[in-house]
């Protein structure tokens, strides 16, 4: 009842794109048929259609294995789309490379440094091969995203000394070497504790407020949902919905369900105050709430006599929504 | 907290004088990398005006690989593995040096080991002949081959690229460093061999290969053509293993496989029949060195040696490059 299926999400896709190549200067991220096909036949992002739109939180949802990582790479320059093609900050990949990473934080596939250097040495490691930084602010940017991500005073520390936690804020640190126009993030909260999940995502808010682009993956749906403003589906290489937040749930009126030893008696009061669709069961009655105020609904019904065992107000998660678009659920496509 | 701005501030007010403060090393885009910029510039990136920034960029550009040299080779000599490398060949002219003053040597011939006993600075040049068969060639067969392939197997190569360190930018500093590297394992035996000889042998005029006697200072400056030689001829290998570290992510595959090519070398130069391929092979090479110990310093010689390092580096240089700047980066 309250998954959309596929199709319908499909529909609400195509307005986002088409509006995206009227202007692309609007997206930071755009893929057309964007094709990754390995050695091996393996099929692994299948005619992507992307658009992220600049000033979004976009959370890029998927099960493992669905071709998320893939995107990411190709979007990065990390391998080259068998077809279609992609641009970052408006440069073709990877042909635009060079000018569009400087400006661009990455964390691909977790977190990668040098075992036996500092936290720190690591970050300016990393500073030293981007062109464009300036080495006279290395130190001071360096330290200041260590400072951002909390590992302050873990700095001097060797990265082999590091729990998992540290290691993935020393890679969202990473991310965050220089101004940036867009972070993408690869499953920014792997391996941290719920606390850690929480810093992580309100310094994603954070960042995103500055007028940053931020392009989250996950496999973790209450995590997108809590700080994305747009999100994109995918499910075996293929996207399988793309829009706003809002927009998903809109097909998503919520619903009032009303336990009662009186349906019919309830289901007119529901009728006459005008909700929508509504349903009449055995002991209970399911109706759209739309703009009514559910304390008004259950006043109404208690007033009429209707003897009201329990009143709930369901609003459908975005979870039953995704399990929805991915079928067998997450974790689950190989 | 917030000192890590983010460019939008900067690029909304368009300029690059506001930019400037937090990116003022190379302001043009495109320009740090040998591929040629963007095609297509279809949209008004904040970027934009890049013809002319172009034109300034070339300092800033050098500046920025100077920077990432800098890095690499900090990395390579920090690295505890590679810091035990060179002690390790820092301890064997000691050792050798030792050896033979304990027990001396029976043989009546004169070689270079039983000139050692007359002159300290004799060891120098055995310990190059002894090590550059096989110990040199194995530590800069050790950051050779795991120059590209240890990066990706510890996954800091997606972390370069997107950073982005650029491909060929990024192989070019790979063998600038392994250059390097071996023109320090060099530098090593050398001092080492040339303190121990002056520490334990009596030092005087040498008496070269050829039969003439020449002076400390003249024998000091050999010491430091054969070293330069033999760093040349280790940096040749540098581009093999160099090469085979962009076909795979084991870095102790492409280690092996480096080291593996110079023993095959080495075989295959020692079998008399196979003697027409001698010239073609790395390691006959090596031990030109000794070309500096005659008078006059036999050039023709270790120039060939010379073209042949040089047409290694360029083969094996231009292979890395086919397949590392292409390549899907996976790991």
């Amino acid at each position: 009842m309250t998954v959309i299926t596929g199709e319908g999400a499909h529909e609400a896709a195509p307005p986002r794109v088409t509006h995206t190549e009227a202007s692309p200067g609007d997206c930071s991220i755009v893929a057309r048929g964007l094709t990754k096909r390995f050695r091996g036949g393996q099929v692994a992002v299948d005619d992507l259609h992307l658009s992220v739109p600049r000033g979004s939180v976009f959370g890029f949802l998927g099960p493992n294995g669905s071709g998320k990582t893939t995107t990411i790479r190709m979007l990065l320059g990390l391998i080259s789309p068998t077809s279609g093609a992609c641009e970052v900050l408006g440069r073709p990949m990877p042909a635009g490379l060079a000018s569009a990473l400087p400006k661009v934080g990455a964390v691909v596939e977790g977190p990668a440094f040098y075992p036996y250097l500092s936290g720190e040495a690591n970050l300016l490691r990393y500073d030293a091969a981007d062109p464009k930084a300036d080495p006279r602010t290395a130190r001071r940017r360096v330290g200041a995203a260590l400072d951002r991500v909390g590992l302050g005073a873990a700095a001097g520390k060797r990265y082999r000394a590091y729990s998992l936690g540290m290691r993935q804020r020393l890679a969202i640190a990473g991310a965050l070497l220089g101004p940036r126009e867009l972070l993408v993030l690869d499953e920014p909260t792997n391996g941290l504790d719920p606390q850690g999940t929480r810093e992580v995502r309100s310094l994603i808010k954070e960042i995103a407020a500055d007028g940053t682009t931020v392009f989250v993956s996950s496999h973790l749906l209450a995590e997108v949902e809590q700080m994305c403003t747009d999100i994109g589906v995918m499910r075996t290489g293929r996207l399988v919905a793309q829009g706003t937040i809002a927009d998903l749930r809109a097909g998503h009126a919520p619903r009032v369900r009303v336990e009662t030893p009186h349906p019919a008696q309830a289901a007119s009061v529901l009728h006459r105050l005008g909700l929508a669709r509504v349903h009449t069961g055995e002991d209970a009655v399911e109706a759209e709430l739309g703009d009514h105020a559910p304390e008004v609904v259950n006043a109404e019904l208690v007033g009429d006599g209707v003897a009201v065992r329990g009143f709930t107000v369901v609003r459908p998660s975005l979870e039953e929504l995704f399990v929805g678009l991915t079928g067998e659920g997450f974790d689950v496509d190989g | 907290m917030s000192t890590v701005e983010t460019e939008n501030t900067a690029s909304s007010t368009p300029g690059p004088a506001n930019a400037a403060p937090e990116r003022a090393g190379a302001p043009a885009p495109g320009a740090a990398f040998p591929s040629p910029p963007a095609p297509a510039q279809t949209t008004s990136s904040p970027a934009g005006g890049g013809s002319r920034d172009r034109l300034v960029a070339s300092p800033g550009a050098v500046r920025a690989v100077l920077r990432l040299i800098r890095s690499e080779l900090g990395l390579t000599f920090r690295r505890p593995r590679n810091i035990a490398m060179l002690i390790m060949l820092a301890c064997v002219p000691v050792v050798i040096g030792i050896a033979l003053k304990a027990f001396g040597s029976d043989d009546e011939t004169p070689t270079l080991v039983t000139q050692v006993a007359g002159n300290g600075l004799m060891l120098t040049f055995l310990a190059m002949s002894l090590l550059v068969q096989l110990l040199l060639p194995l530590a800069v067969g050790v950051v050779a081959g795991d120059s590209i392939a240890g990066e990706a197997n510890a996954g800091t190569l997606r972390y370069l690229l997107t950073a982005p360190a650029g491909r060929t930018r990024l192989l070019a500093v790979k063998a600038v460093n392994i250059a390097v590297f071996g023109l320090a394992a060099c530098a090593v035996v050398a001092a080492s061999a040339l303190i121990a000889g002056l520490v334990m042998f009596p030092v005087g005029p040498v008496t070269l290969l050829s039969g003439t006697t020449v002076p400390i200072m003249d024998a000091m400056l050999r010491v430091l053509i054969v070293t330069a030689y033999s760093a040349v001829g280790m940096a040749a290998l540098g581009f093999v293993g160099l090469a085979v570290s962009t076909l795979t992510e084991v870095p102790i595959g492409a280690v092996a496989a480096t080291v593996v090519t110079v023993v095959f070398s080495q075989v295959i130069g020692a079998i008399p029949q196979l003697a027409p391929v001698r010239p073609y092979l790395l390691t006959t090479w090596w031990s030109s060195f000794d070309g500096a110990l005659r008078d006059p310093i036999a050039t023709d010689v270790m120039g060939q040696g010379l073209l042949v390092f040089a047409a290694y580096a360029l083969v094996f240089g231009a292979i890395a490059w086919g397949r590392f700047s292409g390549r899907d980066i996976t790991s």
